[in-house]
């Protein structure tokens, strides 16, 4: 009995205790749907919260990136928009071929990132205010290619936005595939690569990084360029879904991708967390919306507020940790 | 005003504010020395960004600097552009504050949202046949009505100073947590519904005339006189100040550090709720969705481009008017130039990514070796 207790102490210790509190949580609240909601546990349900927030997913993974390597990226929602309106134009005015105009979006995704990267390593700016200056930069390109929301009628796009694969007696679309390979990819590069162990390092202490000899310039702009790349990409996926390209398109995503890592365990200042807590956050933030649609009489603002709610949970929880941590 | 003042007075020789952006002359004849001391100034870039634009105006945009008086009001674009720049004028104020304690106020929009919200729903306004006359009452008494939604704003900002101060969260956490749920409780409140006011002495903050002049200016005259007291006369400039450069060195020294970033925190906020006002008495109504979308972005680029370091330390309360004013006077020739607005955004990103490169220590550096 003792040594249970001696464990559940030692619990806010380790270093997964945020990601694993996300995961009681995200576990709690799909017990109360069930309870309270008919057909809420169906595997379906489940399947279709990864179907609705893929894009989400595969921004938060870069975000996490960014994150764990101490910076922000406030200007992933607006480069999704603007791959969404580049996307739509190349296919529908310029006439490309789907898979050249893909390839096209995620090239110029990763170099609008690494762009930023390149000036926030080289002029030592914040990157809060460089990745603020992209995010208009991204916006006001998406109004300069058209203000009205351009329909995608290629086949493939089509093709892509139809298609229902079997999995586990259930259906994925496979924009939902396609993020959980990105958060395969993602994990590794995290975890058993040399890029992720500089992204930790220099989260942890850019300085100690850069005298241990980590190339530091190289690694954060790769971030940025990360960053861009998977904006680029939520934005090929999100066009999947919805088959339109609109500078509007995703308007305030950024944060919920932070909300999403934050929630997911990582620690904001930085060299703390886990990629893979993404996945927690996004299935916490669409569960939540779940919910709300499933119930019917509350209002979706109640999806913000609720959100907002859990931050701040996460933010206390983080804070005793790192107390814990330091003692 | 003292914007001149500022220019004219010589910048302190080994202040570390001033950049040594210009090459002192070898040999300094007065006049050149003042003039290396000008360039020298940090209020310098701002100003010669704002003397430029409307230089631009002044050739391309015709009767652009013209005034008149219309009823006892004056008019012309030039006041056009300050008073439509009073609430981010406002919001800046209190940003540069909290900037200046090494923090940032994400929540600015949302806390805009909220007071504006709370105000319209509260006078309201109905029409009242009264001896045949249609006339409309308030719902709430007016003055009853603005302090709920300082109080509200004010409520807002003790929020984010706990958080801050009290929790230790990281500023942009810990305010991006009110920038998220704040418009939703506006909406909650209003139930996602945009209210409208009737009432007419409502309007008289966002669209009144005072001697001639828009009221909104007076609001932020005294805002800013009020602001710019505090801190030039008495010790609260030197200890935000002093946070900003060294937070845990501050507290040593006596500083109650906790206290003041409370204070800038719910300052930001009476600013944000002031200018949710004055947007919601502009516009005769209250949208929880849009109203202030993106002016804490607005703000703090106001701030960095008054030549406000977001590391913290030292600021410029009339760098930060100024860059407000120049964001402003870009929207304004922009439209008027006929520039499709969508152009706006690209424009205000390539200028703040010049203004943040050209006041970097890497870029003068670079800058000194040509010159050198």
């Amino acid at each position: 009995m003792s040594a249970v207790l001696r464990g559940v102490r030692a619990l806010p210790a380790l270093p997964s205790f945020t990601s694993l509190v996300t995961v009681v949580l995200l576990a709690a609240m799909l017990l109360i749907g069930g309870v309270f909601y008919e057909g809420f546990l169906s595997l379906q349900v489940m399947l279709n919260l990864l179907i609705d927030n893929a894009f989400l997913l595969v921004i938060a993974i870069g975000m996490g990136f960014v994150i764990l390597s101490g910076g922000i990226d406030l200007s992933v929602g607006a480069v999704l928009a603007l791959a969404t309106m580049i996307s739509a134009w190349l296919l529908q005015v310029a006439h490309w071929p789907p898979l050249a105009v893909i390839a096209t979006v995620l090239l110029l995704g990763a170099l609008f990132g690494g762009g930023m990267g390149l000036i926030i390593h080289l002029f030592r700016l914040q990157p809060f205010i460089v990745t603020l200056a992209g995010m208009f930069l991204a916006r006001g390109l998406c109004y300069l290619i058209s203000i009205e929301s351009i329909t995608i009628e290629d086949p493939l796009f089509v093709a892509m936005s139809q298609t229902q694969v079997p999995f586990l007696g259930g259906f994925l679309s496979p924009g939902a595939i396609i993020a959980l390979l990105m958060l395969a990819l993602a994990v590794w590069l995290a975890h058993f690569s040399a890029f992720g162990r500089a992204v930790y390092a220099i989260g942890g202490n850019e300085q100690s990084a850069a005298m241990m000899g980590l190339d530091v310039g190289r690694t954060k702009v790769l971030v940025y360029a990360f960053s861009g790349f998977c904006a680029a990409l939520a934005g090929v996926l999100f066009s999947f879904y919805m088959l339109s390209g609109y500078g509007l398109h995703a308007q305030g995503a950024e944060l919920d991708a932070i909300a999403a890592v934050v929630i997911g365990g990582t620690l904001l200042t930085g060299g703390y967390g886990y990629v893979a807590g993404a996945l927690s956050g996004v299935l916490v933030l669409g569960t939540i919306q779940t919910l709300i649609a499933f119930d019917g009489t509350l209002s979706s603002w109640w999806t913000k507020i609720v959100i907002g709610a859990l931050l701040f949970v996460f933010c206390v929880v983080q804070r005793v940790m790192s107390f814990r941590l330091k003692r | 005003m003292s914007v001149k003042d500022e220019t004219r007075r010589p910048a302190p020789p080994a202040s570390p504010a001033s950049p040594a952006a210009a090459p002192a002359p070898a040999a300094a004849s007065p006049a050149a020395s003042r003039f290396a001391a000008a360039l020298a100034h940090p209020l310098f870039r701002p100003l010669a960004a704002l003397a430029a634009l409307l230089l631009i105006d002044f050739f391309l945009i015709p009767g652009f600097f013209h005034l008149e008086i219309k009823d006892g009001h004056l008019y012309g674009s030039l006041v056009d552009i300050v008073n439509r720049a009073a609430p981010l004028m406002l919001a800046a104020i209190g940003m540069t504050l909290v900037i200046a304690t090494r923090g940032i106020d994400i929540s600015v929009g949302a806390v805009v949202a909220l007071s504006g919200t709370v105000a319209a729903m509260l006078v309201g306004g109905t029409m009242v046949i009264n001896n045949g006359v249609p006339e409309y009452v308030a719902q709430t008494p007016m003055a009853l009505a603005l302090l709920a939604a300082m109080g509200a704003a004010l409520l807002c900002g003790l929020w984010n100073g706990a958080l801050v101060a009290g929790l230790g969260l990281q500023p942009i956490v810990a305010t991006l947590i009110l920038m998220v749920a704040g418009r939703g409780l506006a909406q909650l409140l209003t139930d996602g519904q945009i209210v409208t006011v009737y009432y007419q002495p409502y309007f008289f903050l966002g669209s009144g005339y005072l001697l001639g002049l828009p009221f909104a200016l007076f609001v932020v005259a005294a805002v800013f006189a009020v602001t710019s007291l505090l801190m030039r006369r008495t010790a609260l400039g030197l200890f935000i100040q002093s946070v900003g450069i060294n937070p845990v060195a501050a507290r040593l020294a006596g500083i109650r550090t906790a206290a003041l970033i409370v204070f800038v925190y719910v300052f930001s906020a009476a600013c944000a709720g002031m200018a949710g006002l004055m947007i919601s008495s502009n516009v005769k109504s209250a949208d929880a969705n849009n109203a202030g979308l993106l002016l804490e972005l607005d703000a703090i680029l106001a701030v960095t481009l008054g030549g406000t370091s977001l590391a913290g330390g030292k600021f410029s309360l009339v760098g930060s008017l100024i860059g407000a004013l120049i964001i402003q006077t870009l929207t304004y020739t922009i439209y008027s130039l006929g520039v499709p607005p969508e152009v706006n955004m690209v424009v205000k990103s390539v200028v703040v990514f010049l203004v943040c490169i050209s006041q970097s220590d890497q870029f003068k550096q670079l800058w000194k070796r040509r010159a050198a």
